[in-house]
């Protein structure tokens, strides 16, 4: 089709008043509208602001590195700026927490009031994926609010335990102390594994507790008395549960603690020594002993 | 009586040398596939070897039952028009939606109640999230865009599609693409970059693929029997070009071993972060908004019966588009280890792009000028100019997030998730149906069966994007406020388990409008089946141009 047919087709649209292109698709003509005046407008000021944007921001690349810009703004130092006034607001409460010895801290109600808020959000960002926002615990996670610890509940204790973590290999100071897997490696029969949790469930005085056969406090002093104690009440310094109270990390069921009899382990906790600065520890350490079991 | 054929009936170049490549990519897929170094990959192989046979097998079957000569061009000088695979497509499209917004559901479900993975790989978090994004952008709206663009480049040329085999191809083609590329993120199969998650094969068949869809249009509009090229045809081509070019970059690799899934990108570090977003944010440029402005292009003037507002503007709007889109992508690594002078360029290029994208909304809207009044009586025009409108809300939305201090705000919080489900559910899904519910009764020449029942889909929709998006804006805003947050002894105010735990409510909202979305496009599947089960009324010739709105 030569462009004078093209003009030929030229008609105004009667409800617009505007002519059309002359091009026909399929049905569909195009308008000749000008482009509205309003965003040819706004258009330009974007790019007038674009252009005004890259003479005062780092914007053009070089050979080597880029244009400054005239504000000499730099992302890297405005972070740096940024992180040392954070310094400078923290330095008044940390500093005071880093110079009072640990066990001072919750005698004086200032410096505990300092030590909870720093503790509460390390406590929150770092530790509560595993012991809850409110420290309450979880199934293999021990709570932190009640007085049964299983690596002692003094200042030094926890404080250890943050720092090195529990049955953390990295950390060579790391809470030790295993429960062999008695079933899984066949140290007691399953037989007799059952037979020291029937043992155990009637020491504990459970309310469901099978009358146990006399074999099972012989397995129990054989085998388990070395770190539970011949009372049941546990041994701090290699992690071992007191297992004659109401607190159950993996539940108090015969299932639970033949599960427990026959895998063995334990928990693990990270070290923390390292990932988190000595002053954010020790405020940590007063937090978990001030929830209301540190003794 | 059979009359006897002068010609003798023969295999063409295309049938012998497609037939020859999947035999011979059924030996080596197979051989591969006994091989793989991975369950996932052996069923992969597997698949294709599959899927190769089935191939050969259809070539011949099509060869079998097909006349001596080619379809005429030309029947009594109208185009003898190929709806096939347009058919296909729209359907696909249906189908993969319908599955992707359920997935998107689930997902929604499993954000507020995180249970509900069953502790299950398959169906975790990180493994269904890419299937919904993929099966939404890529298998719903890439079908729809093949759908539809197969459809206008034929009427808006005047000529039948190049190839016979060809666009069923592409079509069959990319459709295994998704279906490679969906189980495999089910089995764990990933590269691990967003919206570009699958693996060195699947991305070398897409290439081949994506190849043919490229040819098959250029030889259909150079056969066109129209003057000048349609501007639906600009946007249409030029989102099949770029993504073949990011498809490309983004997919630089080095695969371990031809036995395994496994690929290692040639880029690393910030490098690999620049490519994935220059990829990521043009995927949403060309793909998400290109290829759909070229829906907005030819279905709404043809729905309102009305001319394209101004054509300047459409070639304005076009090249400024084209050319800076292009350069924006790195505004979503702000306040990375992006370099200063890539984050500013990044950012200015996207508050540039304010007009250029809204030079669509403008041509998409004016265009309804004269023929407001339809919009009261056709719900399917509503629908599609209710999806401009969300277009322009997201790409004023979009420079404005790119701006660095609200980006501060809004970035890796829920926000993101609410803008780009304005742009997708309301812009993209919603032109996308608008399309459909025109090109399926014009193809299958029938009448739509329930304009009511439209109706409803669009309202029950719409509510749902409202919901959705409102929640996303409520929930971003307050997460990114609870994330600055500090104490005056300057400590964090709140940890981030208290922050999920805050998004609860809006999550449930969320989960709410997403519902709704679900519900209405199960009211367009009904309304689709009864559509093309309904016997044919009346007899409208094929070649005639489709009817309009005459509801």
């Amino acid at each position: 089709m030569s462009i004078d047919q093209q003009v030929n087709k030229v008609r105004i649209d009667p409800l617009s008043g505007v002519p059309t292109t002359g091009h026909e698709w399929d049905g569909i003509e195009e308008l000749n509208t000008p482009l509205p005046r309003w965003w040819v407008w706004t258009f330009a000021a974007t790019v007038v602001w674009s252009i005004a944007y890259c003479i005062v921001y780092p914007a053009w690349p070089l050979l080597h590195g880029a244009t400054e810009g005239l504000l000499g703004w730099h992302s890297r130092t405005a972070v740096v700026q940024d992180i040392a006034a954070l310094q400078e607001t923290r330095a008044p409460i940390l500093e005071k927490i880093k110079n009072a010895p640990i066990d001072t801290i919750e005698k004086n109600p200032e410096l505990l009031l300092a030590a909870r808020t720093v503790g509460r959000v390390a406590f929150l960002n770092n530790c509560a994926a595993c012991h809850g926002a409110g420290a309450q615990g979880a199934k293999g996670y021990p709570n932190l609010n009640d007085d049964d610890w299983l690596w002692g509940g003094k200042l030094s204790d926890i404080r250890t335990t943050i720092e090195h973590g529990v049955r953390w290999d990295a950390d060579k100071d790391t809470r030790s102390g295993t429960m062999p897997a008695f079933g899984r490696d066949g140290l007691l029969t399953p037989q007799q594994v059952s037979e020291v949790a029937d043992w155990v469930r009637t020491m504990a005085d459970l309310p469901d507790a099978l009358a146990p056969e006399p074999a099972g406090e012989k397995l129990y002093n054989d085998n388990c008395a070395v770190c539970h104690g011949a009372d049941g009440k546990g041994n701090q310094s290699v992690g071992a549960p007191n297992l004659f109270d109401a607190i159950w990390l993996y539940g108090s069921d015969k299932g639970a603690i033949v599960n427990r009899i026959m895998q063995g382990g334990g928990g693990v906790m990270p070290a923390w020594k390292g990932r988190l600065d000595d002053t954010t520890i020790k405020a940590l350490t007063v937090y978990a002993h001030s929830l209301g079991g540190g003794q | 009586m059979e009359r006897l054929p002068l010609i003798p009936k023969r295999r063409t170049f295309g049938e012998i040398s497609l037939t020859a490549i999947f035999v011979a990519l059924a030996i080596a897929t197979a051989f591969i596939a006994t091989r793989a170094y991975t369950p996932a990959y052996a069923f992969h192989m597997a698949l294709f070897s599959l899927g190769s046979v089935v191939a050969v097998a259809a070539i011949n079957m099509r060869y079998q039952a097909r006349p001596v000569d080619p379809p005429p061009l030309f029947i009594d000088g109208r185009p003898n028009y190929n709806y096939g695979p347009v058919k296909f497509a729209s359907l696909a499209s249906l189908l993969w939606g319908t599955a992707g917004f359920l997935v998107g559901l689930y997902l929604a479900l499993e954000l507020a109640f995180p249970a509900l993975n069953f502790d299950l790989p398959w169906i975790n978090f990180g493994r269904l999230r890419p299937l919904h994004t993929s099966a939404v952008i890529f298998a719903f709206g890439g079908n729809a865009l093949i759908a539809t663009s197969f459809y206008v480049m034929q009427r808006t040329s005047r000529a039948r599609i190049a190839g016979e085999l060809a666009p069923w191809f592409v079509v069959l083609g990319y459709n295994f693409f998704i279906l490679i590329a969906g189980t495999g993120y089910l089995l764990g199969v990933t590269r691990s970059h967003e919206y570009a998650e699958p693996e060195w094969y699947a991305i070398l068949w897409l290439v081949v693929v994506w190849v043919t869809y490229l040819l098959v249009y250029l030889f259909t509009l150079a056969r066109r029997t129209e003057p000048h090229i349609y501007v639906a045809n600009w946007f249409y081509l030029a989102f099949i070009v770029t993504i073949a070019i990011l498809v490309l970059g983004n997919n630089t690799e080095i695969p371990i071993s031809i036995f395994s899934p496994k690929s290692v990108v040639v880029w690393s570090g910030v490098q690999d972060a620049m490519i994935q977003w220059w990829y990521g944010h043009n995927a949403v440029g060309f793909f998400l908004t290109a290829g759909f402005l070229g829906i907005v292009y030819y279905f709404i003037p043809k729905r309102a019966e009305r001319p394209i507002y101004s054509y300047r503007l459409s070639i304005v709007h076009f090249w400024a588009l084209i050319f800076l889109y292009i350069w924006a992508g790195p505004h979503h690594l702000h306040y990375t280890a992006l370099p200063d002078w890539a984050q500013t360029l990044g950012m200015v290029f996207s508050v540039v792009l304010w007009m250029p994208s809204w030079g669509g909304m403008i041509n998409g809207l004016m265009t309804l000028s004269g023929a407001w009044d339809k919009l009261r009586t056709d719900p399917v025009l509503r629908m599609l100019v209710v999806s401009v409108a969300f277009y322009g809300m997201s790409t004023f939305e979009g420079p404005l997030m790119s701006v660095k201090a609200v980006n501060s705000l809004s970035h890796y919080t829920d926000w993101g998730i609410g803008h780009v489900h304005s742009g997708s559910l309301g812009w993209v899904a919603f032109v996308s149906f608008g399309a459909l519910y025109c090109v399926i009764p014009w193809i299958w020449n029938r009448k739509l069966y329930s304009l009511k029942l439209v109706n409803w889909h669009f309202w029950i929709s719409t509510i749902g994007i409202v919901f959705y998006i409102s929640a996303m804006w409520v929930a971003g805003i307050m997460q990114g406020l609870m994330w600055r947050a500090y104490t005056p002894q300057g400590f964090l105010e709140y940890s981030f388990v208290e922050t999920t735990e805050a998004l609860h409510p809006e999550y449930l909202i969320r989960a709410a409008g997403g519902a709704l979305f679900v519900v209405g496009m199960l009211i367009m599947l009904v309304n689709i089946y009864k559509t093309i089960t309904t016997p044919r009324t009346e007899q409208v010739l094929e070649a005639i141009p489709a009817p309009a709105a005459a509801e």
